[in-house]
């Protein structure tokens, strides 16, 4: 059963919004805060203040990858294996993970501590292989190093994001992508190392943005929507454009 | 809309496989082909849902998009509008669209099972057709064998209701089903759910699909994805066979298709009748047709013998002793309820008068009133789509509908689908009602909350009324439940005068209206002529040709139950009344006891039948030809779809009576024996030209006590009636039956509640409703016991609520 | 002639707490706003289109001119939505702008809704970074408190509200109309266009949808000027650009340069190819831009440049593989991915991802035929410029681009009746212990 507490913090929730509807994301990542997973009563929850049906909330629900049907460990481990981490390492360190913990992809282990999920490019390629632990950086993992982050989390020994704080709990996690800060915002670095390794070529090498007056000629990128289109990248988005050219010429 | 009387709309020229055509702006490009005779494949496609392109079957090629250039690549041409000079190659002459489709096609197939030969589908189904017109003869994905491609496949299949499944696997995912239901029906029970290739339609745990308007997904679904508990498995469409039909179980006048076998209904479909029901129907109009087959089916006369009981008799001898008992039991009278067909009701009227020689007669087996019966002699008779009466298009040009004693979604349900179609576009939804239903709310509509018994005050408000003003461009729809409420309608005629806003009558059985045209009112003559009036009643006599007609005023349905009851009516013709459904069921009962003979007209056995000295087989409407007139006054003539020697259709029944009265030197005969005859007398008496009567001007009463709570009722669409009987799933999917109260009386009371008025208590789950009226409860009128009047008290009356225990 | 590289939006992503909103005023931060809040409306839109600015999310639509289009006589309110839902396989520039400097992003946020009259803007991220949006979350607060957000900015008049969404996961959901379906609490599936978000998006009413990138580059056009902005890039790609390079380089990371710099260039910068090992190929805007190969070296990365060498700039997402790569194994596995973020909307995404799987994962086994090749061509001929929106299109790209460039690696696995490469030499482990 949701708490008062949480049906107010549903509500809060959709209050952010011009139209209540959009909370309902949100408010999805709350109820998997408090309830380890999208539960029918989290559903049935969301349908009653939103106005909308259990219907349309279980298709969203089920649409996003992010929300969980089945109860989510302590830790949700999440290996990507799109390409690029793939053949860097990341099958590797799934494989290797599978055997350590023994469980599938999207298995939790028996003492409830892990979720293991295999997924999908999560903008961090400069740092491959990468794994996510409740949707935090660990970057650049090994088979050898991943395996010593999830004994230490089963352990309860204290495991901290590459590029952010101690690891919370997927619960805590949750909360926060409700839009509930939990103030740990000044924790971890800037950026990692990967992130400034262009930033620190130009510093050894002198290279800046060119000064404030410096001037470019502003000819040449389109003036008019028929040129923009033409000029666009957007071969894949045609129907729009051409359609708006359409438009425009009436 | 029709394109030749409409030159304000803007034309727009377009070539498409060569051919020229002029088309209305905004149209289609899938459906401009389709009027120079190209049928462009589509599934996802659906002329009354806003398009989606998600199918992508219907791929043609643009080469001129109107401004010279072309689209570089293939179209949906089911959402692409036409542009004037624009260049269409479809599949007929762009092998650029033919390969398109065909790719498309063959991706549909690759997951699609090949269980056609056992699928509801095969034979009828637009994958299995257009696959053959629009796709590749051999599939490549699983030609060779080492590379053989594997089929999604999930159990099969799953409940999406009590009635209705899915067979996951056939779905082509389309988005038909949950189009409609969001867009029309307004029960987004049914979404789309997880994603990618195993997205599938789905419910939420525990929240099955109960709309009232489930079945129309069935019949648009282009696969065989949904099916009917009803139905599955029941039969071959080819084995079937397919006549349109009429609606017998509202006023919509829906049009309905009707699939039969071996002279067995096997199931209805919508017809497509874009002016009435465009393609839609209720699932009551949709699956409950098993009442006709019912074990308790009348299949001979019957007539009560010396020793007291029912015999089965010859027509010919019934007849007879019919004539003989009526005529014996001196004066008679016609109680003929609301759902017989145009024809048969014009041979009760003229049965009544020429026969009988009475103006008894009512078809009202419902609490009415005689305000009711001059509101429709002045109002409603005589009124039609033809004459400028309110119609299912003006609901959509209204600005502002007001719902007076209707709840549309319950009483009339493709009334409901229109006036939600208009509600998406602007019209403003009123509704004069103790609470908000949900049938109100999926209109977006406004409450004027009302205590049963307010509705006069509240029609009066509305004049001048700061926000709710009407005027010419306003509709009221007025439900007959408005019969119960002294001054209601004199109200709404007088509000319609003042405001120049239209009304309408909205009854909610198939025959009311047919026999408001008929005369089966102790007041009125067929078309419209008032008894009242000389002339009218010498018209009648003219063309039936006797030398007078009755002049005093008749009894109403409560008068002769009245008169029954004093001996000063002592023959009685009823004919499909549930002694339940009328203001006084105990009343009712009695008098039909008390009559000196009765001759009843039944479809199956009932109370009634069993009380009656001469029984008649009656012709369910799916057995004779016949006419509902609908709720705009437009006349739905339909033919007999099976034939059936078992019974006849009313009409030649009475017909049959008539002449042995005649021979036994009492009345005239009716002068015609079938539907064709009727209907050819009934043109030649036509419509009465002269004096309409006037509008009632009844003063509303004021509530002479103010303990207990004010009783509101009607009845679901889903609920005990006769005409649903054997149809278990239909049943199935019927709204909970509970007591809506205030949460006041909820929090006191609840959650199981005992009512009890002055003829008995009920007892069951209330629900709190947020915006009831205070002092007013409802209750569904005919989904417990034998239903509110009989069991518990009159509708607008006093009844006292307390905790029950279930 | 400006620098190789040149550092604007990363230029203080190294510096101490550079996060913070001291940090970034300490570096004259949210002057481009003060600046911005005195100018008339039009002049702002009429800067961001004479910069040439073009949008950073991958099409490459000039942003002020989609600005323009915003229609003013439209009484509804104006939307501003930034799409910060990068997913695009490669691609990993907006999570650590947003992550170092969130302030330019609000920044940039501020000023672009002023210029199109919108009151209330709100930030799409993905779900999956969370510290990214503890970030942007503590950005916008302090924006708040120190009055650039909320009634009455700076004693403009101006009002702007901001709100931090959270996506849950899906693709798709960086394709604009699609994020706008979440971003109103509906499936990600993109809308029918037209109407165009311009004119009809966000709850139907006018809105702008933009990279986080995009919108970024927006304080930095006011502060120095558009023609300052123009002087960087070619003719017409204007300005700088994040370059994501990932994969077998020496130094992956995130290179800030003029539109226009060079593959060799860029890799040269990173230590080249990983050591003892050669360029195979490359995507140039992630997975959905048909991969380019060494021959390619020298493609200007603007554009016009990658189009003419028949892909796409897309994202400036250049994931590098070495000869150590099996290029059918890499594509199945994109192949995998478009499978699992196709929406489903429409048949030949939904379908075609599914059979194309198959296809490729028979040809991975080494079973089939060479003619499993033309089928597998056919099948992207058939879902190519077919479906509802780009994503298929994008699914298609790497395997029409890998048989084109690598017919004989597919041909190995079907003669060799498997993959005849070892995964273990691409991992970056088999780098760290090789001596090549």
């Amino acid at each position: 059963m949701l708490s008062t507490e949480t049906y107010g913090e549903l509500r809060e929730i959709a209050a952010r919004y011009p139209q209540p509807r959009s909370g309902l994301l949100p408010m999805l990542h709350l109820v998997q805060s408090v309830e380890g997973r999208v539960t029918p009563e989290g559903i049935q929850a969301c349908a009653e203040i939103l106005e909308i049906s259990p219907a349309e909330v279980s298709g969203v629900a089920t649409f996003y990858t992010m929300y969980k049907r089945k109860p989510v460990g302590d830790y949700h481990v999440g290996v990507c294996t799109n390409t690029l981490c793939a053949v860097m390492g990341g099958d590797l360190i799934f494989e290797r993970l599978k055997d350590h913990l023994d469980v599938g992809n999207d298995e939790t282990t028996e003492d409830g501590k892990i979720t293991l999920e295999h997924i999908e490019c999560n903008a961090a390629c400069d740092y491959a292989p990468v794994m996510m632990v409740n949707w935090e950086f660990m970057d650049n993992m090994t088979p050898e190093s991943a395996i010593q982050v999830t004994d230490d989390l089963r352990a309860g020994t204290a495991v901290h994001s590459t590029r952010g704080p101690k690891l919370c709990t997927w619960r805590e996690a949750e909360r926060v992508l409700a839009g509930f800060p939990d103030g740990l915002a000044d924790e971890g670095p800037s950026a990692g190392p990967a992130s400034l390794v262009g930033r620190e070529i130009a510093r050894e090498r002198g290279w800046t943005a060119p000064a404030s007056d410096s001037s470019g000629s502003t000819d040449g990128t389109a003036d008019t929507k028929t040129e923009a289109v033409e000029q666009a990248d957007t071969s894949r988005a045609e129907t729009e454009t051409v359609q708006e050219k359409g438009q425009e010429d009436k | 809309m029709s394109i030749e009387n409409t030159t304000d709309v803007d034309l727009v020229s377009v070539t498409i496989d060569g051919i020229q055509v002029s088309v209305p702006k905004d149209t289609l490009v899938i459906r401009a082909a389709e009027q120079v005779g190209v049928q462009i494949p589509r599934f996802c496609d659906h002329p009354l849902l806003a398009p989606v392109g998600a199918c992508r079957q219907c791929l043609v090629d643009v080469p001129d998009a109107g401004n010279g250039r072309g689209f570089p690549k293939p179209q949906a041409s089911c959402t692409l509008p036409v542009a004037e000079g624009m260049v269409v190659s479809t599949q007929v002459t762009s092998p650029v669209a033919d390969k398109a489709q065909q790719g498309i096609m063959e991706f549909l197939l690759i997951n699609h099972p090949l269980d056609c030969p056992v699928c509801d589908k095969g034979g009828e189904c637009p994958l299995q057709n257009q696959a053959m017109s629009n796709g590749r003869g051999e599939s490549r994905f699983s030609a060779d064998s080492t590379t053989a491609g594997l089929k999604r496949t999930f159990p099969k299949p799953i409940n999406l209701s009590p009635q209705i499944l899915l067979d996951r696997e056939r779905c082509i995912v389309c988005q038909r089903c949950t189009r409609f239901t969001s867009e029309i029906a307004g029960d987004p029970f049914i979404e789309m759910v997880e994603r990618g290739a195993q997205q599938q339609v789905g419910i939420a745990e525990d929240a099955p699909f109960l709309s009232y308007f489930a079945g129309n997904t069935i019949q648009i679904c282009p696969v065989g994805a949904l099916t009917s508990e009803d139905y599955r498995f029941r039969s071959r469409p080819f084995d079937l066979v397919s006549s349109p039909s009429v609606t017998e179980h509202d006023a919509s006048g829906s049009a309905i298709r009707v699939d039969h076998r071996r002279g067995k209904v096997v199931r209805r479909l919508a017809g497509n009748d874009p002016e009435v029901n465009e393609e839609w129907i209720t699932d009551k109009d949709r699956f409950a047709f098993h009442y006709a087959q019912q074990p308790d089916r009348l299949t001979y006369p019957q007539v009560r013998d010396e020793d007291g009981a029912l015999r089965p008799a010859s027509w010919p001898e019934a007849f007879a002793v019919a004539a003989r008992g009526l005529h014996a039991a001196g004066a008679s009278a016609v109680l003929m309820g609301g759902r017989h067909t145009a024809e048969d009701a014009y041979a009760y009227s003229k049965l009544a008068r020429v026969g009988l020689g009475t103006n008894d007669i009512d078809f009202r087996a419902r609490p009415h009133s005689a305000e009711e019966a001059d509101f429709l002699a002045s109002h409603v008779v005589l009124t039609g789509p033809e004459g400028g009466s309110v119609t299912y298009t003006d609901l959509e040009r209204a600005t502002t509908v007001v719902l007076v004693g209707f709840e549309p979604e319950d009483e009339a349900g493709v009334v409901f689908l229109r006036l939600r179609k208009a509600s998406r576009s602007g019209t403003r939804v009123l509704a004069i009602a103790p609470f908000s239903t949900r049938g109100l709310r999926k209109m977006n509509g406004t409450l004027l909350p009302t205590v049963p018994g307010g509705e006069p005050a509240a029609l009066e408000s509305l004049l001048g009324h700061a926000d709710h003003g009407l005027d010419a461009s306003s509709v009221l729809l007025l439900g007959e439940r408005l019969a119960t409420v002294p001054g209601a309608l004199s109200a709404a005629a007088a509000l319609a005068a003042k405001s120049g806003a239209r009304l309408a009558w909205l009854p909610r059985r198939a025959g009311d209206r047919g026999a408001v045209e008929a005369g089966c009112l102790p007041n009125l003559l067929p078309g419209g002529r008032p008894i009242a009036d000389a002339s009218a009643r010498v018209d009648a006599a003219t063309t039936w040709g006797v030398d007078a007609l009755p002049e005093t005023a008749g009894r109403d349905g409560d008068g002769i139950v009245a008169a029954l009851l004093a001996g000063e009516v002592g023959g009685l013709v009823v004919s499909g009344v549930d002694p339940d459904d009328t203001a006084d069921p105990a009343a009712t009962r009695a008098a039909i006891e008390k009559a000196a003979f009765v001759v009843a007209l039944e479809l199956r056995e009932t109370d009634v039948t069993r009380s009656a000295d001469v029984v008649f087989p009656v012709a369910p409407a799916t057995d004779k030809a016949g006419t509902f007139v609908n709720w705009e006054g437009r006349p739905r003539p339909f033919e007999a779809i099976l034939s059936n020697p078992a019974s006849l259709p009313d009409l030649r029944i009475l017909a049959g009576i008539a002449e042995e009265l005649h021979a036994i030197g009492a009345g005239a005969p009716l002068g015609f024996r079938t539907v064709a005859e009727a209907r050819a007398e009934m043109a030649d008496m036509g419509p009465w030209d002269g004096q309409r009567l006037a509008a009632p001007s009844v003063t509303a009463t004021k509530a002479t006590t103010t303990e207990g709570l004010v009783l509101s009722t009607w009845k679901q669409l889903i609920d005990g009636g006769t005409m649903q009987h054997g149809d278990k799933y239909l049943a199935a999917t019927a709204r909970p039956t509970v007591a809506c109260v205030s949460q006041t009386v909820f929090d006191a009371v609840g959650p199981t509640v005992t009512v009890t008025g002055d003829r008995g208590s009920v007892t069951l789950p209330a629900v709190a409703v947020d915006d009831i009226v205070d002092g007013v409860v409802w209750l569904p009128a005919n989904s417990l016991g034998r239903g509110v009047l009989a069991d518990v008290a009159s509708p607008g009356s006093r009844v006292t609520v307390k905790g029950g225990t279930s | 002639m400006a620098d190789t590289l040149t550092p604007v939006l990363t230029d203080s992503w190294g510096s101490e707490r550079s996060w913070t909103l001291a940090a970034y005023e300490a570096q004259g931060g949210y002057g481009a706003l003060k600046k911005a809040l005195a100018m008339p409306q039009d002049d702002i839109i009429a800067a961001v289109k004479d910069s040439g600015l073009r949008g950073r999310g991958g099409a490459g639509f000039p942003t002020g001119m989609k600005w323009s289009f915003i229609p003013q006589d439209n009484p509804k309110p104006k939307y501003l939505v930034v799409n910060a839902d990068e997913s695009e396989p490669g691609t990993c520039k907006d999570i650590p702008l947003m992550m170092a400097t969130p302030h330019t992003l609000v920044e940039g946020v501020i000023i672009s809704s002023f210029a199109i009259r919108a009151h209330t803007a709100f930030i799409y991220i993905r779900g999956e970074v969370l510290h990214v949006i503890r970030r942007v979350q503590a950005a916008v607060a302090e924006a708040y408190a120190a009055g650039h957000l909320g009634k009455d900015i700076h004693g403009s008049g101006y009002d702007l509200d901001v709100v931090v969404h959270a996506g849950a996961g899906a693709y798709i959901c960086g394709e604009e109309t699609a994020l706008l379906e979440g971003l109103e609490g509906r499936r990600g599936q993109p809308r029918l266009r037209p109407p165009f978000p311009a004119v009809a998006g966000l709850y139907a009413s006018p809105t702008v949808i933009n990279n986080v990138e995009s919108i970024a580059s927006v304080p930095s056009i006011i502060e120095h000027g558009a023609t300052w902005f123009a002087s960087m890039g070619t003719e017409k790609s204007k300005g700088y650009g994040i370059f994501s390079l990932s994969g077998h380089i020496t130094r992956p990371g995130q290179y800030e340069a003029p539109l226009g710099i060079t593959l060799r260039e860029l890799i040269d910068l990173a230590g080249g190819i990983r050591a003892g090992h050669e360029l195979k190929f490359w995507t140039p805007g992630g997975s959905s831009t048909p991969l380019l190969t060494a021959e390619h070296l020298d493609v200007p990365l603007d554009f016009e440049g990658v189009g003419a060498a028949g892909s796409m700039l897309g994202t400036r997402a250049l994931q590098i593989f070495d000869e150590t790569t099996c290029v059918v194994r890499a594509v199945l596995r994109w192949t995998e991915f478009y499978k699992h973020e196709s929406c489903g909307k429409c048949t030949p995404c939904r379908e075609g991802t599914w059979w194309l799987v198959q296809t490729l994962a028979a040809l991975e086994r080494g079973q089939g035929s060479e003619a499993d090749l033309e089928l597998l061509l056919d099948q992207c001929d058939n879902i190519l410029g077919r479906s509802f929106c780009a994503l298929a299109d994008g699914a298609v790209s790497p395997i029409a681009s890998s048989i084109k460039y690598f017919r004989d690696d597919y041909l190995a696995h079907l003669t060799h009746g498997g993959c005849p490469v070892d995964p273990a030499a691409a991992t970056v482990f088999a780098t760290q212990g090789a001596t090549a």
